[in-house]
């Protein structure tokens, strides 16, 4: 923002280290956002309840299709009856969490930045700090909490809507033995390793995201052109943070 | 008032509906669906060679699962693997003169153990141990057997297209 030329890495640098400030301004002004406990269930709400349908809508088609490519490519080595465990496999440990942590970056991070960047542009954020409200606790970390509550559930509900597309599709339409389907993919499939680390990864994916969005709206040119940028960015960024994260994690977690 | 009602209550419904959503991942689709057992009693079976058998692995009669292996082990005496059955209490009529054998489903798949029913009256009791049993098929002993004796076998050139399942394949192309 400052009129002095910086080199980009640079200003990339000071972008990321603010980043990482604002995260532990509002981890310390989350026990202050108890007190708003009824704005954190609002919020969670907003991005949560109300992305189920796109969730739920893209889960079973995400997992219809699933079905039907990997059905063909396993029918190529007369493994077909392997369809449902490596759909669960490959939807609980990566496709689930990240396409819904897409989505949810797409469809709750682009409005949490709108909405926060507009507070800065027409100064209610300056307004609440008059009246003594502190903007991180009442603003921010509603959001952030909220987010990472919201995007686990939200994956569970994608992984569960997607074997259920993945059902429909190989079972009731491609004619697989729907006890094949599902006992192979309850003899391949482990809830340790491959459903709760999967819930870990969007814990992470959900913070990631609510951050990103939080801090681009926080940190807006106060103007209708800095919304539009911030709210474009944060759609960029998380997209590059959760599948950047996903390499790590899976590294770490595999 | 009431619109603040209201999207507590829809908060509410979607964080049980996530919850139910991973409870149903959690138990359903994975192999916590195959630890769900009821009361069992125990039978053990003594084999030459466990092959690929896991613990867990179904035990099968007539291709129905009634039980699992709760234990493989190494007999010391015998130096033969004597294997643990959990079997469900409801099949407690297995006549004592049935035989267990370790077997693949499939040409890739995983192995279980299957249960013959004999003909005797007298049942199986907890803690009895299969008289017959017949080990595992290892597919690379069939084949030394076959490269050694170089007899033409039924169908050799059919066994390794991968048509377990004959239907399967291109029905819907």
């Amino acid at each position: 923002m400052s009129a002095r030329p910086t080199s980009r890495l640079g200003d990339a640098l000071a972008q990321v280290g603010a980043c990482g400030l604002f995260l532990l301004q509002v981890l310390g002004a989350v026990p202050k956002s108890l007190r708003h406990f009824r704005e954190t269930i609002r919020q969670i709400w907003f991005v949560g309840a109300m992305s189920l349908v796109i969730i739920m809508t893209c889960g079973l088609f995400v997992g219809a299709v699933l079905g039907l490519q990997l059905y063909d490519v396993l029918s190529r080595f007369g493994a077909s009856a392997m369809s449902g465990t490596v759909v669960a496999l490959a939807l609980y440990r990566e496709l689930g969490p990240v396409v819904t942590a897409l989505l949810f970056a797409g469809r709750a991070g682009t409005s949490i930045t709108a909405e926060i960047g507009l507070m800065r542009a027409t100064d209610q954020l300056a307004a609440m700090e008059m009246m003594a409200v502190d903007p991180l606790a009442y603003v921010a970390a509603p959001r952030f909490i909220a987010g990472v509550v919201a995007l686990p559930l939200l994956a569970c509900v994608f992984n569960a809507m997607a074997i259920l597309g993945a059902h429909a599709v190989c079972v009731s339409w491609l004619g697989l033995d729907g006890g094949t389907f599902w006992s192979n993919m309850t003899a391949s499939v482990d809830v340790w390793t491959d459903v709760v680390n999967g819930v870990w990864k969007s814990v992470a994916f959900g913070a990631v995201c609510t951050l990103i969005a939080t801090f681009n709206g926080y940190t807006t040119a106060p103007t209708s052109e800095g919304v539009a940028y911030a709210t474009t960015r944060t759609v960029v960024f998380s997209s590059i943070a959760t599948l950047a994260l996903d390499f790590v994690m899976t590294a770490f977690l595999t | 008032m009431t619109q603040r009602r209201s999207y507590q209550v829809g908060t509410g419904l979607f964080i049980l509906l996530g919850f139910a959503a991973l409870a149903y991942l959690a138990t359903q689709t994975t192999s916590v669906a195959n630890f769900r057992q009821g009361e069992s009693y125990t039978l053990k079976a003594s084999f030459t060679n466990v092959g690929q058998l896991k613990l867990r692995a179904p035990v099968k009669i007539a291709g129905v699962r009634i039980g699992s292996v709760e234990a493989i082990d190494l007999d010391p005496a015998k130096l033969e693997a004597s294997v643990r059955l959990a079997i469900d209490k409801k099949f407690d009529q297995l006549p004592d003169d049935s035989s267990a054998a370790i077997f693949t489903s499939g040409l890739l798949g995983d192995q279980y153990v299957g249960v013959q029913p004999g003909g005797s009256p007298d049942m199986f009791k907890d803690g009895d141990e299969f008289v017959l049993t017949q080990s595992s098929l290892q597919l690379e002993d069939l084949i030394g057997k076959f490269l050694v004796n170089g007899s033409p076998s039924p169908k050799p050139a059919e066994s390794g297209d991968g048509s377990a399942k004959p239907p399967a394949p291109d029905q819907h192309q």
